[in-house]
């Protein structure tokens, strides 16, 4: 018996496959892993419970089964760093909270830096989040090979590694887990997980969202909370609501099950990798994102090969690794890589989408916050800046200028 | 001895050694490493990932699941089936318990990629590819067949021989047929959109250590195809029983294909379990072959052909039985069967092989990855590609053979050309199908009975750990597994996947997905058709990721630009540092006194010196540089510009910033005005080929009314600032020509002029303050004038500087970088230049989010200029500012961060540049820089430190 | 990796060219006049439509052209490609390629 390599095992019942009824209080479209957490904190935290959470396909089939399970709070502003490290003190007690076992592992992120404004840019980085009261750490290429022995630090590579900002309370979890412990908490609760259950339309009278409409009948309700991810602007473009979202596909990509080689998590910017080693030995590794809109959960291949290109720059053991699988998400960007998480014009419709690459880290966290702004019709305080308004004001969140790899 | 003297399709003249688990053995050409254990009589190969069971040889191919191994000579690999890897000589290998190792050494093999473009390709050479192939070559088009084998013929491989000669005729056809391209050891692993298929083909692995240094290990391949036809067969099914994964259990075509092709006979007491007829011609060939075969089928209408075949050579025949069960350790030594499907009357049969044939599931990979529907044929117990029904097929993607479902050998030969034919048609060519061999009856004439396990209690709670009826072998997952799922509550089969695992291991559930769908569909009583399959994704089989980086890797990885000086620089020590894909001198340390090189702050010190106190000389070629063109070119620059350029006069040069349309700076540099309808931009470094795209994306989609051309001309000049209080003197040295005087060449003008006999524009213009003469010229030209300027300046003194220098001179001088000083969220009111942004212009890009709320705050970051109360003090550029050094109460409230500093000789101390909120108002403040905890005071200046009234420009 | 056909060059990899967005977005005319909503609707919001989609490409490493087309953002099919200035064009139900 090895077993290593084996993952605890599930609870024996998840959920159940209810009917949709007639009607709910509030109706979350999408159960993905927001949607989820959204409920669970609905019923939780608020005490409201006489709600749906529909889901179009599979629940947390979308970006919640494909994306990489990087989890980290070291966001350079205030306003990002705040609602991300609200998300990560939930994660170190979620699995009690859940009664599942999310294989949460707090192995540390690495955010290499390869040039000089690399370097400049991941200090700022990390003397903010102290300030802010997040764990970082800025180290040298010898440290960063302390912390990751496989990273190749030589400077002879094209764009050697100068050093690293790290953030030892990141880690990774596993998101199946995660949104099953969701959902098994919620489905407790009395919340109705309604599967293969697409809205095709929302009833609006006088300004007032009051219903919706799927392909499993109508569903009056109070409240409609949208969690739709990639599929958020054609959901909002039901009641004629445009959203600063663009679509695209983002690959991801797994290889077979190796012996433990890399301890921690390590993303680079400037040479496109980030790449962990998940608990039963897989390296789980997260390719460029596509630059054309897409639904369709598929994008091209010389983005895998540029991704590979690139591992293999900074993990040269990683060469006779093999490819096993590849596969897409749709991610939701915004202008300033920041989310949208409030009210809309619309009364007793929210929404919460532009997540793009980082939606996992967030899960819980917006679960939380969502679920008060849903709750109090009034956005709670960490998710105040990320209203839609903000866009008109000039008020962005602007990540982009923050060198971390948004995933 | 399980080897046969005779037969098959290896080479018994050549003896191949290799080593398995520590212990030699002998194979020989045509063998892959599980054909030739399995004639050494090695059946255990793995153990199991999770329960450390015995795991043995499964398969024939790339359904593999059970056979993983790790190769460890000439080079370690982790996981591969054994039934992949060709025999070579020397090979190492181990088997492996469920997770392989990574190679501490550094990969010496070479791999690339190639395109290749096609009309038709058809992906496998067995009988269907064959005669597709055929057909389309014989019509004159451009063909390419791809085959995972080293040789043609796909199924037929695993036969005795049939149609051999006909494959043999097929391919020296084909491989003489120009514009036809036959890729063996090739697998087609990806569809992407639009006939874009990916293929690995191994070239030299087959070789070991033999193969050539300087041959592509590996190949991608990179096929377009305006047509493509999927032949690529089908993989056999197993029945889960109980302790089905012992070694000894095998397909039963892999028992058929180790006979036939390999010559190897996997046991002499053969226990053959079938819901159909396809095994029985297994069966027979076996027993032909020397083996006491019998034939356990839960069916009791035994085809007659097949009772009187097996009745012919002794197989004995128990209809209406199935196995539930094996006994053994090792390797499987007896089966126990009853009844089916009552589970009475019990019995135990010895045996030193069991074949287990449950049906076929076509490959499908490629079509579904393509976007095709499949359909739940509950014949065929399979799910098939939807072809004929509006909509539901893939344009230009074709599927035939036993991938199509189709179970004849004639029927595959007639489909194969038949597809064929169809997709020439749909690209305008009229073709025959190619007349198919003849071929004999075909005995395998009707489904089978779909039979996913054999019954078992159907429980849901099935909590039961200890069973070991596998589903997927490789992730030690069972029916138990699969019933608990269902239990659980769920009820798709991707859900049921990610609770199980099946189906995500190595081989990616070829043989287990399927048969997780069917048990789930029994026990919830759903139809097969409505809970459908998983989602076929790419890749078909694994590839390495070596083989995916290809060629780019290394020097390679991204280009690497050096200006045409770049050699000079390496001749004099230059330290070098990337900038974007640049290579620039960031300093050029000399040699000190007691032997040693001066460190970075004592090289700059000297250098910053220099171009203060002497003369100094710059690469900076880096700099973008755009050539801009038209009667219109004055206005399209006025529209992107802050700053009016239409009012520049022929032979001047100004400052000018431009802002995306949110109003934030995109990017500075000079604009020098050449003629009327000639302007030469420059843009930072790193930002060069980002502003060309920016311009023509404008110049194109707003307003193609405008009259205007735009080229790069980054690399066909080279500039060279000749910097500092004595640089008149070392000009009009190399420039005998020219009036350098102010009054003749002022500030902010060009002129043309001749340097060392070069036509040179050269521009009155300083990034430091001091008095300088930007020299351009052809970058042909650029180390002869770089050099003839050197020497020029020797009397004086001239130092070459790198860019630490440069960026010290600038900021002493308040100027900023642009992405060092600014990060996207920073507007040139922020950085104090509102003097750069026309108030005249109706409009520019950028202008009207000026108005926005957000620009009119007071309270934005301005760029100031920080001096640390103790000036020895070096603030970290990244520090925080704050005004409370009282940090013990978290968060802290944030005014900004350092963004550049420096030791400055000049300034006789160090000092920074910051962004700082309201920071204009805070001049005379006394503020805090917050660096990895400690607090640094530092006093709050404008960002102009040195010469503020700007004296030393004109020396 | 998807086949685009530059109305210039002919059918060329998607790694040819690179993406523009929504196309048909014309800068406004009288950016004075604008409210900072409209403003903002010009600067940040696009559609995002799944399926036909007129959009911007740029053959950036051939012939530098910018042009238009209608893909279908479900399929990743191209449905139509024109010229920068041409209109776009009427897609009946006969998708050419």
């Amino acid at each position: 018996m090895t077993g290593s390599t084996a993952v605890p095992q599930h609870p024996e019942f998840l959920w159940r496959n209810p009917e949709p009824k007639p009607s709910y209080d509030v109706v979350v479209v999408g159960g993905g892993g927001h949607g989820l957490a959204t409920a669970y904190y609905l019923a939780k935290n608020h005490g409201i419970t006489n709600v749906a959470v529909l889901e179009k396909g599979w629940l947390a089939g979308g970006n919640m089964a494909r994306n990489t399970t990087i989890i980290r709070s070291n966001y350079l502003w205030d306003e990002s760093s705040a609602i991300y490290e609200h998300s990560l003190k939930l994660w170190e007690g979620l699995e009690e909270d859940l009664g599942y076992p999310i294989l949460f592992s707090q192995r540390g992120v690495l955010n290499l830096a390869h040039s000089l404004q690399d370097v400049r840019d991941s200090v700022r980085r990390v003397n903010a989040n102290r300030l802010n009261g997040v764990d970082a750490e800025w180290v040298d290429a010898a440290g960063v090979k302390e912390i990751c022995p496989i990273v190749n630090i030589s400077p002879d590579v094209r764009y050697p590694v100068l050093g690293a900002t790290y953030q030892p309370r990141g880690g990774i979890a596993k998101h199946d887990y995660v949104a099953w412990g969701f959902a098994r908490r919620a489905d407790e609760l009395g919340i109705d997980l309604i599967q293969n259950c697409a809205v095709t339309g929302l009833d609006v009278i006088g300004g007032k969202v009051v219903g919706v409409r799927t392909t499993r009948g109508d569903i009056a309700t109070g409240k409609v909370a949208l969690a739709a991810a990639g599929h958020s602007s054609v959901l909002a473009s039901m009641v004629g609501l445009r959203l600063p979202i663009q679509s695209h596909p983002l690959q991801a990509l797994v290889s077979e099950l190796l012996e433990p080689v890399h301890p921690t998590v390590v993303m680079s910017n400037a040479v496109h990798v980030y790449v962990s080693q998940a608990h039963k030995g897989e390296l789980v590794m997260g390719a460029g994102i596509d630059s054309f809109n897409g639904y369709g959960q598929r994008g091209a291949f010389h983005i895998i090969e540029r991704q590979m290109s690139a591992a293999l720059e900074l993990f040269p053991i990683f060469a006779r690794a093999h490819l096993l699988r590849t596969w897409a998400g749709v991610v939701d960007t915004t202008p300033d890589a920041s989310p949208i998480v409030g009210l809309t014009p619309i009364e007793n419709l929210y929404l919460n989408c532009g997540w793009g690459t980082g939606g996992f880290k967030a899960t819980p966290g917006v679960g939380w916050c969502f679920a008060h702004t849903v709750a109090h019709d009034k956005p709670h305080p960490y998710n105040a800046p990320f209203a839609l308004e903000r866009f008109t004001s000039g008020a962005l969140v602007d990540e982009h200028g923050a060198a971390a790899v948004a995933h | 001895m399980t080897r046969l003297t005779t037969g098959g399709l290896i080479d018994r003249t050549t003896v191949l050694s290799f080593s398995f688990d520590g212990r030699p053995y002998a194979g020989h050409p045509g063998d892959t490493l599980a054909s030739a254990l399995l004639a050494n009589g090695v059946h255990r190969v793995a153990t199991s990932v999770n329960r450390g069971r015995p795991r043995g040889i499964m398969a024939a191919g790339v359904e593999e699941a059970s056979a993983l191994v790790q190769l460890e000579a000439p080079f370690p690999e982790p996981m591969l089936s054994a039934t992949t890897i060709e025999l070579y000589e020397g090979l190492v290998a181990r088997g492996l318990p469920g997770r392989g190792k990574l190679a501490d050494r550094p990969d010496p093999a070479r791999y690339d990629a190639i395109h290749a473009h096609c009309d038709v390709l058809v992906v496998g050479a067995g009988p269907a590819g064959l005669m597709a192939a055929l057909t389309a070559a014989r019509a004159g088009s451009r063909v390419v067949l791809v085959d995972e084998q080293p040789m043609v013929g796909g199924s037929l491989l695993g036969t005795r021989g049939e149609l051999s000669d006909w494959t043999a005729t097929v391919l020296a056809e084909l491989t003489s047929t120009p514009e036809v391209l036959v890729l063996s050891r090739t697998t087609a692993f990806g569809y992407y959109d639009d006939g874009f298929v990916l293929a690995l083909q191994k070239r030299t692995d087959h070789l070991g250590a033999a193969a050539p240094d300087n041959a592509a290990r590996q190949r991608i391949w990179r096929l377009r195809a305006k047509q493509v036809i999927l032949a690529t067969g089908a993989h056999e099914r197993p029945v889960v029983f109980a302790d089905n994964d012992r070694p000894g259990v095998m397909l039963a075509q892999a028992g058929r294909t180790y006979l036939n092709r390999y010559g190897v006979l996997a046991g002499n007491r053969i226990l053959v379990f079938t819901t159909n007829d396809s095994a029985y011609v297994a069966a027979v060939e076996l027993a032909e072959a020397g083996a006491e075969v019998t034939v356990v089928d839960p069916r009791t209408d035994l085809a007659p052909f097949w009772a009187a075949e097996c009745a012919r050579v002794g197989i004995a025949v128990r209809p209406g039985h199935m196995v539930t069960g094996t006994t053994g350790e090792e390797r499987v030594t007896g089966v126990h069967l009853a009844a089916y499907p009552s589970g009475g009357a019990s019995a135990t049969v010895h045996c030193d092989l069991l074949l287990v044939s449950g049906g076929w599931n076509p490959t499908v990979h490629l079509f579904s990855q393509a976007r095709g529907k499949l359909e739940y044929d509950a014949e065929l117990g399979a799910f098939l590609p939807v072809a004929g029904l509006p909509g539901a097929g893939v344009v230009g993607v074709r599927v035939t053979g036993a991938a199509a479902g189709t179970v004849s050998l004639a029927g595959c030969l007639a489909g194969g050309a038949a597809e064929a034919v169809a997709a020439l048609r749909d690209l305008g060519v009229a073709a025959q199908p190619v007349a198919p061999p003849p071929v004999g009856t075909d005995r395998v004439e009707r489904a089978g009975l779909v039979l996913w396990t054999v019954p078992v209690e159907i429980s849901l709670d099935g909590s039961d750990l200890s069973d070991t009826r596998f589903v997927d072998l490789q992730r030690d997952a069972t029916v138990g597994d699969v019933l608990r799922a269902a239990g659980a509550g769920l009820r798709s089969v991707e859900h049921v996947k990610r609770y199980t695992t099946i189906g995500t291991a190595h081989d990616q559930g070829k043989t287990s997905g399927l048969i997780a769908s069917g048990i789930m569909a029994d026990a919830l009583g759903v139809d097969m058709a409505a809970l459908g399959t998983t989602t076929y994704r790419p890749p078909y089989a694994s590839v390495s990721f070596a083989a995916l980086a290809g060629r780019d890797r290394g020097a390679i990885f991204d280009p690497v630009r050096v200006t045409a000086i770049h050699s000079w620089h390496i001749e004099h020590g230059a330290q070098f540092e990337d900038v974007g894909q640049w290579k620039r001198p960031l300093c050029y340390p000399r040699r000190t006194a007691f032997g040693g090189l001066e460190d970075l702050p004592a090289a700059v010190a000297r250098e910053t010196r220099a171009a203060r106190t002497g003369v100094a000389m710059l690469d900076a070629s880096t700099l973008g540089k755009i050539n801009v063109q038209g009667v219109d070119a004055g206005e399209f620059l006025d529209r992107i510009y802050t700053n009016i350029i239409s009012t520049l006069k022929p032979g001047f040069v100004r400052y000018a910033v431009m802002c995306g349309m949110d109003g934030m700076i995109l990017d500075d540099g000079t604009v020098m005005r050449v003629s009327d309808t000639e302007f030469v931009l420059t843009t930072t470094t790193g930002n060069a080929a980002k502003v060309l795209d920016w311009l023509e994306e404008f110049a194109q989609t707003e307003w193609p009314d405008l009259r205007v051309h735009l080229t790069s001309v980054t690399e066909q000049w080279a500039t060279i600032p000749v910097v500092g209080p004595l640089s008149r003197q070392v000009i009009a040295a190399v420039a005998p020509a020219l009036d350098v005087s102010n009054e003749a060449f002022g500030f902010m003008t060009w002129r043309s002029a001749e340097i060392a006999g070069i036509e040179a524009r050269i521009c009155r213009i300083s990034f430091s303050g001091e008095l300088a003469y930007e020299v351009n010229v052809p970058s042909w030209y650029g180390i002869a004038v770089w050099q003839a300027v050197f020497d020029a300046g020797q009397p004086y003194g001239i130092t070459p500087y790198g860019t630490e220098t440069m960026h010290v001179l600038r900021a002493e001088k308040g100027y900023p970088i642009i992405g060092q000083d600014t990060d996207g969220t920073v507007t040139p009111q922020d950085l104090g230049m509102s003097w750069v942004v026309s108030k005249k212009k109706l409009d520019f890009v950028g202008k009207r989010s000026f108005s926005r709320a957000e620009n009119l705050r007071p309270d934005r970051k301005h760029l100031v200029g920080l001096l640390p109360v103790d000036r020895s003090v070096l603030l970290a550029e990244g520090a925080q500012v704050i005004a409370d050094p009282d940090v013990s109460q978290l968060p802290v409230v944030m005014l900004g961060h350092v963004t550049s500093s420096y030791r400055s000789v000049a300034l006789g101390g160090t000092f920074g540049l910051a962004l700082v909120r309201s920071g204009r108002d805070r001049i005379g403040e006394r503020l805090f820089a917050w660096q990895d905890g400690e607090v640094v005071p530092v006093m709050v200046t404008g960002p102009v430190l040195y010469d503020e009234e700007g004296a030393r420009r004109d020396g | 990796m998807q086949l685009i056909s530059c109305p210039w060059c002919g059918p060329r990899e998607e790694a040819e060219y690179h993406y523009g967005g929504q196309a048909h977005v014309a800068y406004p005319h009288d950016v004075g006049a604008m409210s900072d909503a409209d403003w903002a609707d010009y600067l940040f919001f696009r559609d995002n439509p799944r399926g036909p989609f007129a959009e911007r490409w740029v053959h950036a490493a051939g012939c530098r052209r910018w042009f238009n087309a209608v893909r279908d953002t479900g399929t990743h099919e191209v449905l139509a490609v024109y010229r920068i200035g041409e209109p776009q064009p009427e897609l009946g139900t006969q998708a050419s390629r």
